[in-house]
């Protein structure tokens, strides 16, 4: 371990090359985070299926790369199948446990994880697979540092689908009602939004956010059937470190989990990676509560 | 609007699977037919694997009837094979034996498919003292419990990448460097199979007194090896060894395309299952890979001939293969093991049949086989590809191989 943390010392470059890679991975983390956190702050539902859509999107990727397109058209269409997908499974077993109590949704959601990773294994089966997007790689500081072109032209592609995600919440009209859903739903019920096409919404485009988010994972990393959990796991780090509702934190928490996860990897080995990601999520929950408990005192 | 409030869940529909598939009981030798037992995986994850395996168990059989059967005590038997369908749980595995040997009475085993289903099953036939040959169960933990009725014509999981570190040896010194001088960056899965191939390659380096510099574990959902590869690029070690299954071969090769590592040997585990050659063209060049078997051997024996003519012999016999699995070679190989044993043993005798068994000393088109004490074959080296050219092709050990290495390994990023 002293021997990695030197090295990072000796050459400084090695620090950019692990910064890199794990900052441009990390906005991908974000974008599916994004999407738990919107279902999480609209329905109050904990989406533990969220890592399962991310693979499904990438499977999409696959398949178009077999019938030799190229996989970035992979992006609008797994947007827009998933998003089918995400309303068929709110209507079939979202919608009934929408109001029970915090454990029947986590069973429902974990439940749902489970049948995709099956299904996912019955279909395209055990071993791995890529979607390879055929970019060039980068050269920088005389070939000390690579970069991979998809991870950059991930980034921009991450970077337009949020912003657009962003506009649509504030401008249009099903993104008002979400807005106005999340702050009080009896009120917006009152207001004559109908609240159950509007979780309806909220699911469906979480789940096409994810499979968008997949695609891009699938050109930069490989998937397989049972990868999806890792990525549930990242996704409620980051929401509960960066809080709901807000997404200038969603973005900063995937970034530096991306960043700290390639760091761990090289400091303390690759398997403490997954690790790092899991100790993370208890050292944010006990910040917080230490956060809180203050608060309450200060209440007091 | 859709709205369906009370779905109607239909309950439980009971599975029972059936078992009869055997239909009448079996005993060691009926009439003219000598019955062999084996539970294997034609259901279930490891059912593309299984049936490989009975396809090979099969071709042996047909083969050895066709060519004058089995001689034993003056008199000529055919082969037959009673299988059961373990479901790939090695729970079901153990059952399935016991029913064979207990209600079927078969007195001669051949093993299942993977090392988790033989570690099942071989306690089973060890309390019945009923031999087994098996061919697809490499973990080495199999050979150290001191079974007597287990025999295994494949080599064991450390030897799969330990080959690699003598031929970094051997190129070492013949390029004016000691073998000693040699660095090694190590990057192997947390399962046990990765781990068995681990402690091989760690064997191998201690001898030749070469030097670790890098030794990662792998995460069992890996998908990013950058943190990994980041070191080795920056303390360049000499040999890459990786093994974490398909995961493992595709990531690994991936990532050395897009880090540009020009570490000038790296060997591998699984490049076959992750499609390297097709996948990464180029960037999987002179990859080492190593492999129980490859119809390219120059290996011979009498009941297939050489390992091409089986290769040949193979694809005419089963549809649909365009290379032919070593996990079928292998099993085949096992059936012939009996053929050779009850033979030598000129009896039934299961006691009788063991001893010949443990005598076994025999070529085959799959290599020579002769059991150690512990059962497992000495005398079949686990094979090093590498690949040139899109195409695999043996490079080590040297008395088998068809090319001469390349050296430094020549990828096209």
């Amino acid at each position: 371990m002293w021997d990695n943390i030197s090295l990072l010392i000796i050459a400084p470059l090695l620090n950019i090359q692990l910064l890199l890679d794990g900052v441009l991975i990390g906005a991908i983390f974000a974008l599916a985070a994004y999407g738990l956190a919107l279902v999480w702050g609209v329905t109050n539902v904990k989406n533990l299926a969220q890592g399962d859509l991310v693979i499904m999107g990438g499977y999409v990727a696959y398949v178009f790369t077999t019938l030799g397109i190229h996989p970035i058209l992979a992006l609008p269409v797994a947007f827009v199948l998933m998003f089918g997908f995400g309303w068929l499974i709110y209507r079939l077993i979202i919608s009934h446990v929408i109001d029970r109590d915090l454990f029947t949704s986590l069973l429902a959601t974990f439940g749902l994880a489970l049948v995709i990773q099956q299904l996912l294994n019955l279909i395209f089966g055990p071993d791995v697979k890529i979607a390879e997007s055929g970019f060039d790689i980068l050269f920088l500081f005389g070939g000390q540092v690579t970069l991979a072109e998809i991870k950059l032209v991930s980034l921009i592609l991450a970077g337009l689908l949020a912003t657009a995600i962003v506009i649509f919440m504030k401008t249009s009209r099903m993104g008002q009602a979400i807005r106005a859903t999340a702050q009080n739903p009896r009120a917006a019920k009152i207001m004559g939004i109908d609240t159950d096409q509007v979780y309806a919404f909220t699911f469906a485009m979480n789940s096409a956010i994810c499979g968008a988010a997949g695609v891009l994972i699938s050109m930069i990393w490989v998937i397989q059937p049972f990868f999806g959990t890792s990525y549930s796991i990242r996704s409620f780090v980051i929401v509960t470190a960066a809080g709901l509702g807000n997404l200038p934190g969603v973005i900063i928490a995937g970034l530096g989990l991306g960043a700290a996860e390639q760091f761990s990897g090289f400091v303390i080995g690759a398997e403490f990676q997954q690790a790092t990601v899991v100790g993370l999520l208890v050292a944010v929950l006990i910040f917080r509560q230490l956060q809180m408990r203050r608060h309450r005192r200060v209440v007091a | 609007m859709l709205h369906v409030k009370s779905i109607c869940m239909t309950s439980a529909i009971a599975l029972s699977l059936g078992l009869g598939l055997a239909g009448e009981a079996a005993a060691k030798v009926e009439g003219d037919t000598i019955i062999l037992g084996s539970a294997i995986s034609l259901t279930g994850k490891y059912s593309t694997n299984g049936i490989h395996a009975q396809n090979g168990y099969e071709l042996s059989v047909k083969r050895i009837n066709e060519t004058g059967g089995v001689k034993v005590g003056g008199k000529t038997y055919k082969l037959k094979v009673v299988y059961y369908d373990d479901e790939s749980t090695p729970a079901r595995g153990a059952q399935l034996a016991e029913r064979l040997i207990q209600q079927d009475g078969v007195k001669f085993m051949l093993g299942p498919y993977s090392s988790g289903l033989t570690k099942a099953i071989a306690p089973v036939t060890e309390k019945y003292k009923i031999p087994m040959v098996e061919a697809e169960g490499a973990s080495r933990s199999l050979f150290t419990q001191g079974y007597k009725y287990l025999f295994a014509v494949l080599s064991t999981s450390e030897q799969y990448l330990a080959s690699s570190i003598s031929l970094a040896g051997q190129i070492a010194e013949k390029n004016g460097r000691k073998a000693s001088d040699v660095t090694i960056a190590m990057a192997f899965e947390n399962d046990p199979f990765s781990q068995d191939v681990r402690a091989g390659v760690m064997d191998d380096a201690k001898k030749l007194g070469m030097k670790i510099v890098i030794d990662d574990k792998l995460p069992r959902d890996l998908s990013d090896m950058s943190a990994t590869l980041t070191k080795v690029k920056a303390v360049k070690p000499d040999l890459l060894v990786v093994s974490g299954h398909s995961k493992g071969a595709a990531t690994a090769t991936r990532q050395l395309k897009e880090m540009r590592i020009d570490t000038p040997i790296v060997a591998m585990t699984h490049c076959e299952a992750a499609q390297v050659t097709a996948k990464f063209e180029g960037a999987s060049e002179g990859l080492l890979c190593p492999t129980q078997w490859a119809e390219s051997l120059s290996y011979r024996g009498q009941y297939f001939g050489s390992a091409a003519d089986y290769d040949k012999l193979f694809k005419q016999t089963y549809e649909g293969y365009k290379s032919v699995p070593y996990q079928a070679a292998q099993a085949s190989a096992a059936v012939l093991v009996w053929k050779d044993a009850l033979e030598r043993a000129n009896s039934f005798d299961t006691a009788k049949v063991r001893d010949a068994l443990a005598a076994t000393e025999m070529e085959t088109f799959y290599g020579n086989i002769k059991f150690s004490a512990a059962g497992n074959n000495i005398a079949k080296p686990m094979v090093l590809r590498q690949i040139q050219g899109g195409k695999y092709r043996v490079v080590a050990p040297a008395e088998w191989a068809s090319e001469e290495v390349v050296f430094p390994r020549n990828p096209k990023y």
